[in-house]
């Protein structure tokens, strides 16, 4: 057990590592800071007093270096375009994003997977056959479009539900900040909590269906058929469980996901995340922040992968016997 | 040769298929009212000297004060919401298609080098494909994007954005297709053909080309028809952003955008047209992406 995460950590260093050096040489070589930063009537001294700054005159190794230092101590400099620290602005925002990402992915986890059960049992149902008609419009529906469809309907059609922002936030601890203490927070919360779901919901519906109708034909069901067991408990004590190995896989990776296309969600609804940040920082071109970004999701990626292969072992005893 | 294709399996599947029928004429459509915009649509939204500002927000048809010239309203400038669609769409499907060439040619070579190859250039290449799967494409893309741009002189930024953006595109996408490519070549490698060709010494090059090639290539046709979905979206996404291409050239994407600004004083039509065209366009490709997996699948039928 010990020995098996050793070596998914051990995996990881690479790619983290790889990554750091994708995010380095954006750092050191794409666009040029100098100009952006600059006035437009500066003058060459000016200039070269920004350059030592930014420490562009150091040599390719040694910048290299700072850089990994920096980044282990959680400093990725300023950033080019509001020249404040990157991790603090990235830090403002992260519960943002992270809050409005949970949400999602236990909204789609909540709905999607009665669905997928219900349409794999009930094949032919006519509810089934509309399940998928809704979910096949989902997979089509980009994300920024289902967000300002759902803004026409129910902030400026319904006038129910507010369009943007995250409503009032309270602060707990010395950086978290959190919308769920009051009825508007959440309120704002509904919306864009949908937008960011609907695909990941129609994704895990659509595969739950499959391992369903996969799994119901196996003979070990046919068998607990005959037995005389409930349909319910063969459905869900049975079929559901053997199912959800593929599916954990799923949102595992899905969750990375949602915190990517948060970015969208966070575009249309101006909620103030890290995936705001990340598009006013491209359409600008702030390096900085765009490969602590790269670096941060890159981390991310990891830990999901870790718990993920983790979750295997609690789901699916075959995996503990052979090892 | 019309009438073996005419005859096909695949061909009479799809005329029994209501959907695919029903998709392909949807998409054909659309596509036909993109290629001849220019000689077609009602009004040239390129032209700003047509333009008027007595014109701006004129409703669509159905409500009051709409005119049959502008079946689908007009923006604030008081250009038609159709025109500017059926333009839009040009550029839409025009970086869809040239992403996902563009995706295919790389994601194809690498798989087939990979899956020939095998060995250490097997395990690089697909190490790579990996790392760069666990990340959202449009996340790639994104970064792509922001990354050539800001390396760019400013001056050439504009001209060369839609290459940019084909390029960012198609880099997001090729992992897809070199797996699948590497997985089918793994199995044809093996296979008595392709040893006999090699015992008359053919090089190993024309042998990934001329022989192996044309026997993988038939999922890549289903995961091209999907990643064009895909590109459309991604492309979209992009220049609802803000990141995608110049307001010059505006795609259905940057027509969203613009018109998402009048969601809340009720001009509601300038970005719900070129939205449900969005939804329509890629809605029949998808459809007809499932039909392929589905009718080169025979274990599903």
């Amino acid at each position: 057990m010990f020995g098996f995460i050793g070596s998914r950590l051990l995996q990881a260093i690479p790619v983290l590592l790889v990554v750091g050096f994708i995010a380095f040489a954006l750092f050191e070589y794409v666009g040029d800071p100098v100009s952006i930063l600059l006035p437009q009537d500066h003058t060459e001294a000016q200039r070269l007093e920004l350059i030592q700054q930014l420490g562009l005159d150091q040599p390719f190794f040694i910048q290299y270096g700072r850089f990994l230092w920096t980044a282990l101590h959680g400093n990725f400099g300023n950033s080019y375009r509001v020249a404040q620290p990157v991790a603090s602005l990235i830090a403002e925002r992260l519960p943002a994003t992270l809050e409005l990402a949970i949400t999602a992915s236990v909204l789609a986890f909540a709905i999607g997977v009665p669905m997928g059960v219900y349409t794999g049992i009930h094949r032919n149902a006519v509810l089934s056959r509309l399940m998928m008609i809704v979910s096949l419009i989902g997979v089509s529906l980009p994300t920024f479009l289902l967000g300002i469809l759902l803004i026409l309907g129910f902030s400026v059609g319904l006038g129910w539900l507010p369009s943007f922002g995250r409503g009032p936030v309270v602060h707990i601890g010395t950086w978290w900040t959190t919308g769920f203490t009051s009825w508007a927070g959440i309120r704002s919360l509904i919306l864009p909590a949908i937008t960011l779901g609907m695909f990941q919901m129609t994704l895990i519906m659509r595969l739950v269906r499959a391992e369903m109708l996969e799994v119901l034909r196996t003979d070990y069901i046919k068998f607990a058929r005959a037995r005389g067991l409930t349909n319910r408990s063969i459905n869900f004590g049975h079929a559901l469980k053997n199912t959800l190995v593929p599916v954990i896989t799923i949102i595992g990776l899905q969750f990375g996901g949602i915190v990517a296309f948060s970015l969208v969600t966070e575009t249309v609804f101006q909620w103030p995340g890290m995936g705001l940040l990340l598009v006013q920082s491209v359409a600008v071109a702030d390096i900085p922040v765009m490969s602590a970004y790269l670096l941060l999701i890159a981390l991310v990626f990891v830990l999901i992968n870790l718990i993920v292969d983790l979750l295997y072992y609690a789901v699916d005893p075959r995996l503990r016997a052979r090892r | 040769m019309l009438a073996r294709a005419w005859d096909s399996d695949l061909a009479h599947n799809f005329r029994t298929s209501p959907v695919a029928l029903a998709s392909a004429a949807l998409a054909l459509i659309l596509i036909v009212a993109a290629a001849f915009a220019p000689w077609i649509a009602p009004h040239d939204p390129t032209d700003v000297a047509s333009l008027s500002l007595m014109d701006s927000f004129k409703p669509p048809l159905g409500m009051a004060g709409a005119e049959w010239s502008n079946p689908f309203g007009t923006d604030n400038q008081g250009r038609d919401v159709l025109s500017a669609i059926m333009f839009g769409m040009r550029i839409s499907l025009l970086v869809g298609f040239l992403s996902v060439l563009f995706a295919i040619v790389v994601g194809v070579a690498i798989g087939l080098l990979a899956g020939y190859a095998g060995g250490i250039i097997d395990t690089l290449l697909m190490r790579v494909a990996d790392v760069q799967l666990t990340f959202p494409s449009i996340l790639t893309a994104l970064l792509t994007d922001g990354v050539i741009t800001a390396a760019l002189p400013r001056t050439m930024r504009e001209g060369l954005q839609i290459y940019v953006i084909i390029f960012a595109i198609g880099i997001s996408l090729w992992p897809n297709f070199a797996r699948t490519v590497r997985g089918s070549t793994l199995v044809e490698r093996n296979k008595d053909y392709v040893m006999a060709a090699r015992v008359i010494g053919v090089p190993s090059w024309r042998i990934m080309l001329s022989h192996v090639l044309p026997n993988v290539i038939g999922p890549v046709m289903v995961i091209g028809t999907l990643g064009l979905g895909l590109a459309i979206i991604a492309e979209a996404t992009l220049s609802f952003l803000g990141v995608g291409l110049p307001p010059t050239q505006p795609s259905l994407g940057t027509l969203i955008r613009f018109g998402n600004d009048f969601l809340f004083s009720g001009q509601w039509w300038v970005t719900v047209f070129p939205g449900l065209t969005l939804i329509l366009m890629v809605l029949a490709i998808n459809l007809l992406g499932d039909w392929l997996r589905d009718a080169l699948n025979p274990r599903l039928r």
